[in-house]
């Protein structure tokens, strides 16, 4: 006698659905964002936060929190807004040191035993520290073809919907469809029996934290490219907002238990959760509670959904 | 009888007079403009909100627009901005006028509301994005105003104690290089200290306390706003004549100097910027909507208080606050005048 609903399925389908009530709801208050350009404007910022989730999603994954992606971001930003614009080689080989840097945080946490919480902290002040120093004071300018990029505006389909479900295809054959994602995923899940299958835990770390730092740079680029210049504090916001967005699209803290896809609707609907709160032109003081409030609600009934599912 | 007659003769020229500017001028009942707010945690924005308020309900209520909504993130971080001002696209809004959490992250934003064929007005903070109008804040002449004034009140001259604002932040600089060149223009002047106030009374009070002792005697006290107050609780703690502060349109400079003016016949100036820039900003928008000419580049007047309007300013600025004005339709259309020029 099971019932009537998979509560795993159920489970799944949680983000989705969220995403779904709550574009309706948009689409009701704003009829004009029922439009190409309107779904564009809607969701055109979202690419960012969608990409540093992303790169959230895979610290996550083997057990860590990653609280400096935001500087992170915001660092890379700058980096997109002057080297990468002025000097291309070198912007790409800056940005490529970046990744190395992450791909060795990985290795520091996983050798010493560190918390990562701590490692990452620290980190999110020495890259604000650098991004100050690369963009000391608000400027510089987006590389034309990286404009090009996010202002593209395809047939048909919005490009943020294109660069989303790309994005979220990509990662979910590389993560749970590839023998080796399943060796990653496997660290957050039971790391010692991954060890002793013959595994490298140091290996898996490291591309996993280089992994977060490839996704968090396309982040940065992704936001100069729309906001057209950059700023050392432009993205501090998205520390918080990743993590919302991985645990929303019905991730797990530990046992390396994602959803990429998940992770990505997860990011669209706190963006759109802005957007809805902002028509229904509640006051600035209650928004933040009210975004709080909509996290709470979704979280809420996961929980119920696993309840139901541990019932079984 | 005549009288009346006469009376309401004078009043319908006038009416003629102010209505013939505007004749040219297009219908805007129909239009909505919005405001962006990147934040509002201290009294300047507090008063900036209520202002806004209490311009455009009228405003509204008379017809000239349709809607002047206020919108204020509830984090002031620039992509939480950018994301305000797409979704007030979104919402149709005619107008956005704009008081920016960055110069530059906002451009890709504004760029897209240009597009769109909205008009962008920002002020106070400004943007750098071409399309966008700016009325911007001449912080350099309100340093250089300072020096002038000293200069009409001493033509002998003297030593001045320099008060700056936060280190690295733009507007400290501009006023900064105002008061330096003035300086250099008024050589009967020699800056002999200078110490960092951050705008603040308690910093600025402790900075000067601390400098002081080092200083030859002191004719002025040339300041950024904020410090003033902070400055004189530092000379009245040593046996040295009081200076001509540079007050900046705060509540307690304000009372201190109205205080010392009944007492011993103080004389000083105080400068700032209004918050009710604000209310500018909206009518520069709403001027833009009605099909004017105006430039891209325009100017906000300084609040200055004197001697002789002390009392009047003091008794209209909230305790805690600072002096504030709010600007009409007239007013915006001196400006826009001015900025033709």
């Amino acid at each position: 006698m099971g019932a009537v609903v998979n509560p795993r399925l159920l489970r799944a389908l949680l983000p989705a659905f969220s995403l779904a009530v709550l574009l309706a709801a948009i689409f009701w208050l704003q009829p004009r964002t029922m439009t190409y350009f309107g779904l564009n404007l809607l969701l055109n910022l979202a690419i960012p936060i969608v990409l540093a989730t992303i790169a959230q999603m895979f610290i996550i994954c083997v057990n860590d929190l990653d609280l400096s992606i935001g500087s992170y971001v915001s660092l890379t930003a700058c980096i997109a807004a002057t080297w990468l614009n002025d000097e291309p080689v070198v912007g790409v080989a800056a940005l490529a040191l970046c990744v190395l840097v992450y791909a060795g945080l990985g290795a520091l946490i996983h050798i010493r035993q560190l918390p990562s919480i701590v490692v990452t902290l620290g980190m999110s002040f020495v890259w604000l520290g650098v991004a100050i120093l690369v963009l000391p004071t608000p400027g510089g300018e987006a590389p034309e073809w990286l404009r090009g990029l996010m202002t593209w505006k395809p047939e048909f389909v919005p490009f943020p919907i294109i660069a989303s479900v790309v994005i979220a295809v990509v990662v979910h054959v590389g993560l749970m469809w590839s023998p080796y994602g399943a060796v990653l995923r496997g660290v957050g899940g039971n790391a010692r029996a991954v060890e002793r299958a013959g595994w490298s835990l140091l290996k898996a770390k490291v591309i996993m934290y280089a992994l977060a730092g490839i996704a968090g740079a396309f982040a940065g680029m992704a936001l100069v490219g729309l906001t057209t210049s950059a700023d050392a504090n432009i993205a501090l916001r998205y520390t918080l907002l990743s993590i919302a967005g991985v645990i929303l699209g019905g991730g797990e803290f530990v046992g390396g238990r994602v959803s990429p896809v998940g992770a990505v609707i997860g990011a669209m609907t706190l963006t759109l959760a802005a957007s809805f709160l902002s028509f229904l032109q509640l006051n600035p003081d209650w928004q933040i509670g009210a975004q709080g409030a909509i996290l709470i609600i979704v979280l809420a009934l996961r929980v119920l959904i696993n309840r139901a599912e541990g019932r079984r | 009888m005549t009288k009346t007659a006469l009376v309401a003769g004078t009043a319908l020229a006038a009416l003629v007079m102010f209505a013939a500017p505007s004749m040219a001028q297009e219908d805007t009942s129909d239009k909505r403009i919005a405001l962006s707010n990147n934040y509002a945690g201290n009294s300047w924005r507090q008063a900036m909100l209520t202002s806004w308020a209490r311009v455009t309900e009228p405003a509204v209520a008379d017809g000239v627009v349709a809607a002047a909504d206020a919108f204020t993130t509830a984090e002031n971080q620039v992509t939480e901005q950018a994301a305000q001002i797409q979704n007030l696209i979104l919402q149709g809004y005619d107008a956005i006028v704009l008081n920016a959490a960055s110069p530059e992250g906002l451009n890709g934003a504004v760029k897209e509301a240009c597009d769109a064929g909205v008009i962008v007005v920002s002020f106070d903070g400004i943007v750098t994005e071409p399309c966008a109008w700016r009325i911007a804040v001449d912080f350099y002449q309100m340093g250089y105003d300072e020096v002038v004034y000293l200069a009409e009140k001493l033509p002998e001259g003297g030593n001045l104690l320099e008060i700056r604002g936060l280190a690295g932040v733009f507007v400290d600089d501009e006023i900064s290089r105002g008061i330096h060149d003035a300086v250099a223009d008024y050589p009967q002047f020699t800056i002999v200290g200078s110490v960092h106030g951050d705008w603040a009374q308690d910093v600025a009070q402790q900075a000067v306390a601390g400098i002081l002792p080092s200083l030859p005697d002191i004719v002025a006290v040339v300041t950024q706003g904020g410090d003033g107050y902070g400055a004189a609780q530092a000379f009245a703690a040593t046996d040295r004549e009081m200076p001509i502060i540079i007050m900046g349109n705060r509540h307690d400079e304000l009372t201190w100097w109205a205080e010392q003016k009944a007492a011993n016949g103080y004389e000083t100036m105080s400068v700032s910027i209004a918050p009710g820039v604000s209310t500018l900003a909206f009518w520069v928008a709403q001027q833009i909507l009605a099909g004017q000419d105006v430039p891209k580049d325009l100017v906000v007047p300084f609040l200055r208080i004197d001697q002789d309007n002390l009392e009047e300013s003091l008794a209209n600025t909230e305790p805690g606050g600072v002096a504030n004005v709010e600007y009409t339709l007239e007013d915006a259309q001196a400006v826009i005048a001015a900025g033709r020029q």
